[in-house]
C-alpha cells in the first residue's frame, strides 16, 4: 500500500496517496475540475492555491499542479482573483515613468512589506520588479518578472492593492516593443519577401518532382 | 529519491560524457529512418486505429478514441432550442482562446468586425501557453523561405499541402515581426540580432525563443492585446455545435456555460474554429504534455457540420516527455534542451542517436531503446532514457541553463533534481495533432464561412511537424483566418439558424449502423477516481 496522507480540501478531510500533487489529489478525492485547472504543467497560472500545515501558522502558496501534497495540509484554491487590467493602445504609449503613473499609480503606494515576493510560486522577486517599474526601469522589471504565470497570488496578498502581473506585463511589452534593439535582419527579410525577392527560389523548389525533393532534402547542408 | 539503478546508470553517463562531447553522433539515413518509424512509431500500430463508418471521411482510419467521438451523439439530442432569438449577434465568432484564436480575433477586430471569443476554459488556457522551445522563421542571412520549406516538407514526409506550407514559410518573418512589434520579448543579442538555434530536423538555426517561456510570452501579449481592444471574451463557455444558415453556411454556434450548464445561441456571419488538439484523449494510453482542454472538440464540431479532415491518423509523440519523477510524468521537456546540446543516452551511457533528428524519428528511437534493445532505465511508470542536461553548461558556459531554460530548471528543481548536475529521464509523450480539419490557404474549411486555425488544422505539417512550426502556424494562420472571416462577414447577411445538419448526421449514423455510445464533444477528460458514486 502506498503511503497515504491526510489533506483537507476546503476544510474537509480526505486520505490520498502522498505521491500526488494537490491537483491530482483533488481528482483522486473525486473532484471533476473545471475552474482552477489549465495546463497542468506550471505555465498557465490557473491553479493558484493557498495552504497551511497543521500546527504551522505560516500561509504557503503554490500552483496546485506543481506542489506535492503533504500530511495534514489544509488547502484552498484561488481559481480567480479580481486583478485590475488597464486598457491602453500599445502604439500610442511611450516607455516613460509617466505611463506607470498614469495606468498603475498604486505601485507608488508600495509599503515594502515583501508579501508579494514571499507569495510567488515562481520564486520571483516581485517587490524588486515593482521597484524597477516605479523607477521607469522597464528592462529590469521585464527581466525580473519574465517567468510570471500571472496567477495573481501576489496581488491577493498585497496591502497596497497593486496588480503586479499587469504592471509587469506592461513593462515587458514596452521593453519588447520600444526599448529592445531592432532586429535589422528581420526587418530586411520582411521587406525582401514583400518585394517578392524570395518567391522565385521557393517556386522552383515547389515545382520539383518528389524524387528530386527527396534528393535535395537528404543531402541538404546542415548549418553547424 | 533517484533509485539505486538510476544512480548506477548516471555514473556510466558521467563516465562517457567527455568522449561523447568530442564526437557528434551520426545522423540516420533516409532508409534507416523509414525502417525505424515503421517498426516503432505509434502511428504504425494498426490495432490502435479504427475506420470511420460515416461522415465526410467515411473509409479513413483515425485513432480509435477519436473515431468514437467523431461518430458520437450530439449533446443537444432531444433538446428543443430557440434558434430564432439568439443570445448574441456578432460578425465573427471565434471559438477557442489560444494563440490562434487570439490572433484571429485581433485581426478580425482590426478589420472592423464585431468579434466575440468563446472559450471552454480561460483565454490563454491553451497549448500556446505551454510551448517552450520557440518559433521558426527564415529571417537570417544564409536562410530563406525556400530552405525552411524544404526542411518542413522532408520532416513532414512530403505530405504537407504545398500551398499551406508556402504560406507558412513565406509569412514567417512577418509573423515574428508582428509579435515583436506587439511587444513580445524575443531573445536578442545586444545589437538586436535574434538569438536562434536548431530544432530537430532544421538545416538552419531559425528557432527564435523567449527563454523557455516562448509560447507563454506570446500568449500573454496576445491576450493583453485582446483585452486592450476590448474584444468580449466569454470564458468557461464551450461550443457544442456549429450552427448553419438556410444555405448551409456556418452561422454561429450553440454554446454551453461550463459551470451553470446554461445553453446559449450565438449568431455570427462567420465562424473561426481555433480549438486546438487532442492529447487528453490519451491515444494508445500515452501520457500527454497537453493542456487540460485538449479533447479534439473542434474536429468533432467541424466533422458533424460536414468539413473534411486531413491526416487525422497522424499524431506527434514528443520524444522528451518527463519520465521521472511521477508528479510530472508526461510533462514536456522542451526540445530546446537538445538544441542547446544535451544528448539522448541509454542506460549504459551510450549516445544511441543524433539528438536533433525529427520528433517522430527521435520518439521511435527512444521507444526502440526501451523495448527491443532493453537499454532503458526503469522509472516506476515504465522506462525512460537519459537526456544529458549537464552537457549544456559545459558547452555553453556556466549559467546557460539558468538563462536559457529557467522553466525546466524550476520544474525539476521542485522535485530535488538539479539538471545542471544531474541528467533527467525522458520518454515520448503525446504532444501534437499533426492532422486536423482541411483548409484552403485563406483558412476556410469545406464548410462555407467556417474558418479554422491552429492545431485544429491538418495539412500544414504533413505527417510530422517540426519544432517551432506550430507557434508559427498559429500566428500565420490565426491572422489569416481572422482577416478572411472579417472579409467574408462583410459579404454575408445574417441567416436563419438551423441544426438540421446535426439531425442529418445522426440519421447517417443510424443508416451506417454505428453506435459508439459516446456523446461528443467531450469537453474535458475525467480523471476522478471512481468509488461508489451516485
Amino acid at each position: 500500500m502506498e503511503d497515504m496522507v491526510n489533506i483537507y480540501l476546503f476544510g474537509k478531510r480526505y486520505r490520498v496517496p502522498g505521491s500526488l500533487t494537490i491537483m491530482t489529489a483533488m481528482e483522486y478525492a473525486g473532484y471533476q475540475l473545471v475552474r482552477g485547472c489549465g495546463c497542468r504543467n506550471g505555465f498557465c497560472g490557473a491553479c493558484a492555491t493557498i495552504y497551511r500545515i497543521k500546527n504551522d501558522r505560516e500561509l504557503y502558496t503554490c500552483l496546485a499542479c506543481q506542489q506535492q501534497v503533504k500530511d495534514e495540509m489544509y488547502i484552498a484554491t484561488l481559481p480567480y482573483f479580481p486583478l485590475v487590467k488597464q486598457v491602453y493602445d500599445i502604439e500610442k504609449v511611450s516607455p516613460t515613468e509617466q505611463i506607470m503613473m498614469q495606468l498603475y499609480p498604486e505601485i507608488y503606494a508600495c509599503i515594502g512589506c515583501n508579501a508579494c515576493t514571499k507569495a510567488c510560486p515562481q520564486d520571483l522577486n516581485v517587490m524588486q520588479y515593482i521597484a524597477a517599474a516605479q523607477r521607469g526601469d522597464f528592462e529590469g522589471c521585464a527581466e525580473l518578472s519574465f517567468d510570471c504565470v500571472m496567477c495573481g497570488i501576489c496581488s491577493s496578498r498585497c496591502p497596497a492593492k497593486i496588480t503586479h502581473p499587469q504592471v509587469a506585463l506592461l513593462a515587458r511589452r514596452l521593453y519588447g516593443k520600444y526599448i529592445a534593439p531592432e532586429s535589422r535582419h528581420l526587418t530586411e527579410r520582411v521587406e525582401e519577401i514583400a518585394r517578392g525577392d524570395c518567391e522565385a527560389l521557393l517556386e522552383s523548389v515547389m515545382q520539383k518532382p518528389l524524387e528530386e525533393l527527396q534528393e535535395l532534402y537528404n543531402h541538404r547542408e546542415i548549418e553547424k | 529519491m533517484l533509485t539505486e539503478q538510476m544512480l548506477t546508470s548516471i555514473q556510466k553517463v558521467e563516465a562517457t560524457r567527455a568522449a561523447r562531447m568530442a564526437q557528434e553522433p551520426r545522423r540516420m539515413t533516409a532508409e534507416e529512418k523509414d525502417a525505424l518509424l515503421k517498426k516503432f512509431h505509434p502511428d504504425y500500430r494498426e490495432d490502435a486505429f479504427a475506420v470511420l463508418a460515416a461522415g465526410p471521411n467515411a473509409g479513413d482510419k483515425v485513432p480509435k478514441e477519436l473515431c468514437a467521438l467523431l461518430l458520437g451523439h450530439s449533446r443537444l439530442a432531444g433538446k428543443a432550442l430557440d434558434l430564432a432569438h439568439p443570445d448574441c449577434d456578432v460578425d465573427v465568432l471565434v471559438i477557442g482562446g489560444g494563440g490562434a484564436g487570439a490572433s484571429a480575433a485581433i485581426e478580425a477586430h482590426a478589420a472592423g468586425a464585431k468579434v466575440l471569443i468563446a472559450t471552454k476554459l480561460r483565454i490563454g488556457d491553451a497549448h500556446t501557453m505551454m510551448a517552450e522551445g520557440g518559433i521558426q522563421a527564415a529571417d537570417k542571412p544564409g536562410d530563406s523561405p525556400a530552405i525552411h520549406y524544404l526542411d518542413a516538407l522532408g520532416g513532414g514526409h512530403y505530405a504537407n499541402r504545398p500551398e499551406l506550407l508556402k504560406k507558412l514559410v513565406t509569412e514567417g518573418p512577418a509573423a515574428v515581426k508582428w509579435l515583436n512589434d506587439l511587444g513580445v520579448m524575443f531573445d536578442k543579442a545586444p545589437d538586436g540580432t535574434m538569438i536562434t538555434t536548431h530544432g530537430g530536423g532544421t538545416s538552419r538555426k531559425r528557432m527564435h525563443a523567449a527563454k523557455d517561456y516562448s509560447g507563454a510570452e506570446i500568449m500573454r501579449v496576445l491576450r493583453d492585446e485582446v483585452f486592450n481592444r476590448e474584444i468580449p471574451v466569454w470564458d468557461f463557455t464551450a461550443a457544442i455545435e456549429i450552427l448553419k444558415d438556410e444555405s448551409g453556411r456556418a452561422a454561429g454556434a450553440v454554446l454551453l456555460n461550463m459551470e451553470t450548464k446554461e445553453l446559449l445561441v450565438a449568431r455570427a456571419k462567420t465562424v473561426v474554429l481555433a480549438t486546438g488538439g487532442a492529447g487528453r484523449l490519451h491515444y494508445q494510453g500515452f501520457p500527454t504534455s497537453n493542456h487540460y482542454g485538449a479533447t479534439a472538440d473542434g474536429l468533432v464540431l467541424a466533422y458533424r457540420a460536414g468539413a473534411k479532415l486531413l491526416y487525422a491518423d497522424t499524431l506527434q509523440y514528443h520524444p522528451t516527455g518527463a519520465a521521472y519523477p511521477p508528479q510530472i510524468f508526461g510533462a514536456l521537456v522542451t526540445e530546446k534542451v537538445r538544441s542547446l546540446g544535451a544528448m539522448l543516452v541509454n542506460r549504459e551511457g551510450e549516445a544511441f542517436m543524433h539528438p536533433l533528428e525529427t520528433r517522430d524519428v527521435s520518439a521511435a528511437a527512444i521507444i526502440r531503446e526501451c523495448t527491443e534493445r532493453q537499454l532503458g532505465i526503469e522509472t516506476g511508470n515504465g522506462y525512460g532514457v537519459w537526456l544529458d542536461t549537464p552537457m549544456i553548461d559545459q558547452i555553453g558556459g556556466e549559467g546557460t541553463i539558468e538563462r536559457r531554460i529557467p522553466g525546466m530548471l524550476r520544474m525539476f528543481g521542485k522535485y530535488g533534481i538539479d539538471l545542471r548536475t544531474t541528467p533527467i529521464l525522458v520518454y515520448p509523450t503525446l504532444h501534437y495533432q499533426n492532422g486536423g480539419i482541411e483548409i484552403a490557404p485563406d483558412g476556410m474549411s469545406g464548410v462555407e464561412n467556417l474558418f479554422v486555425a491552429g492545431e485544429a488544422v491538418g495539412g500544414i505539417h504533413g505527417r510530422n511537424r517540426l519544432m517551432g512550426n506550430s507557434l508559427l502556424d498559429i500566428i500565420v494562420f490565426g491572422r489569416t483566418a481572422g482577416k478572411s472571416a472579417a472579409r467574408a462577414a462583410k459579404n454575408t447577411a445574417p441567416g436563419r439558424l438551423s441544426l438540421a445538419h446535426v439531425e442529418a448526421f445522426e440519421q447517417s449514423l443510424k443508416e451506417a449502423g454505428v453506435e459508439t455510445g459516446a456523446v461528443s464533444p467531450l469537453l474535458l477528460p475525467d480523471y476522478t477516481r471512481k468509488t461508489n458514486e451516485l
